[in-house]
Order: C-alpha cells, then structure tokens, then sequence
C-alpha cells in the first residue's frame, strides 16, 4: 500500500495562507492555482481547511470547491466550520469527497454517527488538534487550537472511531508551521489506539521529518502545506492582487521562510521511496 | 466520438457529480442523473455509484423501485452496467454489513468485512496498484500495475472467474469483476485521476 501524501491547503476567504500554530496567517496565493499544482506534481489527496469558517462569507470556499471538483480527480476534503448534517450535505453536493470535522463532533460526538450513516463513514474524517500539556497530556483543542476543551486526544480517537469515523487527520497545534517535524508521540499513540488510518499534520521542514512519522509515529498519510507552498511560490507568481483577509506582506516580499525547506511533492515522494516507503508515482 | 448515452443512477447514494464531472470532462455530453425509466431505458450504458452503507443503498435503489428496472434492462436486454465501489458491491448476492442484506444478486458471492493482518488499517483508504487479468474491455487503456483510489471496509469475496483486477491489501482485494454486460470496480476511478480517466475512456469506447 502506498503512503499518501496530502497537500494541505488553509483557506481565508478567497485566498490560500498558512500560519504558524494555526495563527498569524500570511496571505500565499489563490488555492485553486496550488490545487491544481499538487494535482499534477503528484499530490495523491487535497485538503482544503477554511481556517476563518463561518466568520466570513461561505460563498468562496463554495466557488472554490466547484471549481476544483471540476477539473481536479483525486480526493478532496474540507474541513472547517461544518456545524451540521445541512453542512455537510451542502459541501459534498458542491464537490468535496469527504469531510473533516473538529468542533462540530467534540460538541455533539453524535453527528459522527449521524454523518457516517448517511454519507458512509469513508466520507467522515475527524480532525484532532491536540496541544501537549505540561503533565505530559494530550488535550483536544477547537476552533484551531484556541478553545480548550479537557478531552483527552487518545480517548477521543477511539471514541471517534467507534462512532464511525473514516479517518483522523491529527494536528499537533504546537508543532504546525514551525518546521521542527511532526509530532511523533502524539500521532504513533493515536495510530497504536485506533484501527482507522491517521494521517499526521504539523510540523514538517525538511524530508525526514516524512520518513520519521511514517516510521516511528506509524502515520498511514502525511499532509504537507509550508514545504510545498513555499516551494510553489518561489517559482510562480501567483496571478491577481490580494486583498483584505490576512496578511499580504510575505507574499509581496519574497521572502523566504527560514526553518522550513521547500520541496516539491515528488521530492517527498523520492525521498521516501528511497527509504524503502512506498509511494504513488503518476504513470504516464 | 462520445456518442453515448450514458445514464449515472440517481437513488440519493453515492457521488453522481464527482462521476459526472470527470466524464464531462473527457467529453461525454450525452450524460445524465436520472432515476427515470425512459432513461434508463434509452441509455447506451449505466452507470450504478454507491458510497456508504450496504442496506441504506440497497433500500433506496428498491424504494425508487429500480431493481425490477434494472433487471429487466442488465439481465434481459443486456445493457452494460458499471457499479462503482458500493455499487459495485451490489452487484452480488449480499453483503455481511451490519446483518445480511440481499443485493441485486447478478455475480455469485458475498461482500465482506476486510479481515486483515494487524498493520494493516481498516478502511482501506488510498491508492493501490491493481494486477489485471482481463484487459478488455475495462483496462484496454490502463497498464497493469497502475494505481487506483480505493476507500472501503468490505469487499467482494467473488468467483475467480469472474475477477477482472485485483489488489494486495494484506490479503487479494478484488478490484474489478466483470461478467457478460456486467462490470464493477471497487475503486473509485472518478477520483483516480489520469489512471481514472483512462479507465472511462476505454471502457466507454467498448460499448456501441
């Protein structure tokens, strides 16, 4: 079986960010030109995650998804201030595969259930940030990173699994945009509780931050967002002008983010397979 | 060229826009979502999508009374049907998901859980290299050994002789099965990008 690697994508309105601890969010470029991008650079899932859910108008992330399920054939979740079954169903009709909920499932675990029998559980995938605590604890977060909520992470998986979660898309919020790697404890004890596959998110800077949490942390996927983004924006200028949601400075500075390496899908892909991991190569 | 009419069963289960999509996009325009009988009955080829729970699609697809339908149409008058996934899975005699539940019954066998060895996760969930045994018509455009999106729990335990692909998952996953005018792949060719798309054409080519 192949290792996944997903390209993970923040969205703010109409355009593409990335922060660091989910916060500070810098202005990247337009998604749909990244999507299209990792489609074809070898990205083997998309995930679209609109970071500002319901605080701003939804009818971007709905251009966005439409636009993209029109032209793009691998696998798209989104996530992102899905309240309800009425959510859900709404973005699934405008073309997303699958859906990642956080919030939503820790204040009613029982839309999980709802959610998995209506739209099968292979569509329902169960974000988990998790904050490491000074005891050593892992507790679930909300509203990415910023509510507290006292639920342990590793319960919470396993409880999310029983009510029929396809898959658990697992966020250190300490590690996210800092390019230290992946958060190894967390995602292998997750993977040890629970049979669904985990896909780890947060932390990667260089290629054998990959390599470690497939192997030590037992992910079965891997997303990447800093690495390749980066990497995109230093060889493309991104068309049209940003404006208003997030910070523009980065992109218009051209600067480059310093404990992060940039990388392209392929070079991830390489690297792994280098290592003995198996992964998907596009043949032509 | 892509003349076709191609009709995507619509009974409320099942991704019919993300296989409308990709079939827009190669240039399928006689393509519609119809739980119609007129249309199912002028359709060149059917398409049968499913995602989700076994029951729940078999209960819908014979609310809409579409079994009689279908049979009629796939078993008397021998219209190529492709299931997909869930689809496809009802395709056989029934399946052990949550209690026994009879499907259309047109292949011999049984869907059932993946039981696999311990690290393997469940579902399965990505992109798995499929071994062809018979190329036509369904891989006549697709190498052996190439890549499919798969996401599913159960699978179908079908007859050898019927076992167009298949994938390792720990144990042999049957991919695709095909009998007469009678196809099915548990992947998701819709999401399996080029690999897909080369999958529809040819198989769509096949049919007159």
């Amino acid at each position: 079986m192949n290792h996944r690697v997903i390209a993970r994508l923040d969205i703010k309105g109409p355009n593409l960010v990335k922060g660091i601890h989910l916060e500070g969010l810098r202005v990247m470029g337009k998604p749909e030109e990244f999507a299209s991008y990792y489609n074809e650079a070898g990205a083997d899932e998309l995930l679209y995650m609109d970071v500002v859910a319901s605080l701003y108008d939804r009818n971007s992330l709905k251009d966005i998804i439409t636009r993209t399920a029109k032209e793009i054939f691998i696998p798209l979740t989104v996530g992102g201030g899905l309240r309800s079954i009425e959510d859900i169903t709404e973005v699934l009709r405008y073309g997303a595969d699958k859906v990642s909920l956080n919030t939503a499932a820790i204040k009613n675990p029982e839309i999980i259930r709802q959610a998995s029998e209506a739209f099968g559980s292979s569509t329902i995938v169960i974000a988990i940030e998790a904050i490491k605590q000074n005891d050593g604890k892992y507790l679930c977060y909300t509203d990415n990173g910023r509510e507290y909520t006292g639920i342990d992470a590793f319960e919470w998986a396993e409880k999310a699994q029983d009510l029929g979660a396809g898959e658990l898309i697992v966020t250190s919020v300490d590690k996210e945009g800092t390019g230290e790697g992946f958060d190894i404890e967390l995602t292998r004890k997750i993977s040890d509780a629970v049979r669904i596959p985990v896909i780890a998110h947060g932390g990667p800077g260089k290629l054998e931050h990959f390599e470690e949490i497939i192997r030590e942390g037992n992910a079965d996927a891997v997303t990447v967002a800093s690495m390749i983004h980066y990497d995109y924006v230093s060889k493309n200028k991104s068309q049209g002008e940003f404006k208003g949601e997030g910070n523009v400075t980065f992109i218009n500075s051209g600067k480059e983010f310093g404990k992060i390496n940039k990388a392209e899908i392929m070079d991830i892909k390489k690297y792994l397979s280098e290592k003995g991991i198996d992964c998907r190569y596009i043949n032509e | 060229m892509h003349k076709q009419n191609i009709v995507i069963i619509d009974y409320g289960i099942g991704n019919t826009h993300s296989i409308s999509n990709a079939l827009s996009y190669l240039g399928y325009k006689k393509l519609k979502i119809s739980d119609s009988e007129e249309h199912i009955k002028k359709a060149d080829a059917l398409i049968l999508p499913g995602v989700g729970a076994y029951e729940e699609a078999v209960n819908n697809l014979r609310k809409r009374n579409l079994e009689g339908i279908l049979n009629e149409e796939v078993l008397i008058n021998k219209k190529p049907i492709l299931g997909i996934c869930v689809g496809m899975q009802m395709l056989a005699e029934g399946s052990e998901e949550n209690g026994w539940h009879e499907g259309l019954k047109w292949m011999k066998g049984k869907v059932k859980k993946l039981e696999l060895p311990e690290q393997y996760a469940v579902p399965q969930v990505g992109w798995n290299n499929i071994t062809i045994n018979n190329t036509e018509p369904m891989f006549s455009k697709v190498d052996n050994d190439s890549n499919f999106y798969f996401d599913h729990s159960y699978y179908f335990d079908c007859e050898e002789k019927v076992l167009a692909a298949w994938c390792n998952y720990g144990i042999k996953v049957t991919a695709a099965v095909q009998h007469e005018n009678i196809f099915g792949v548990q992947f998701h060719p819709e999401k399996s990008q080029t690999n897909g798309l080369k999958f529809f054409r040819g198989f769509f080519n096949s049919i007159k």
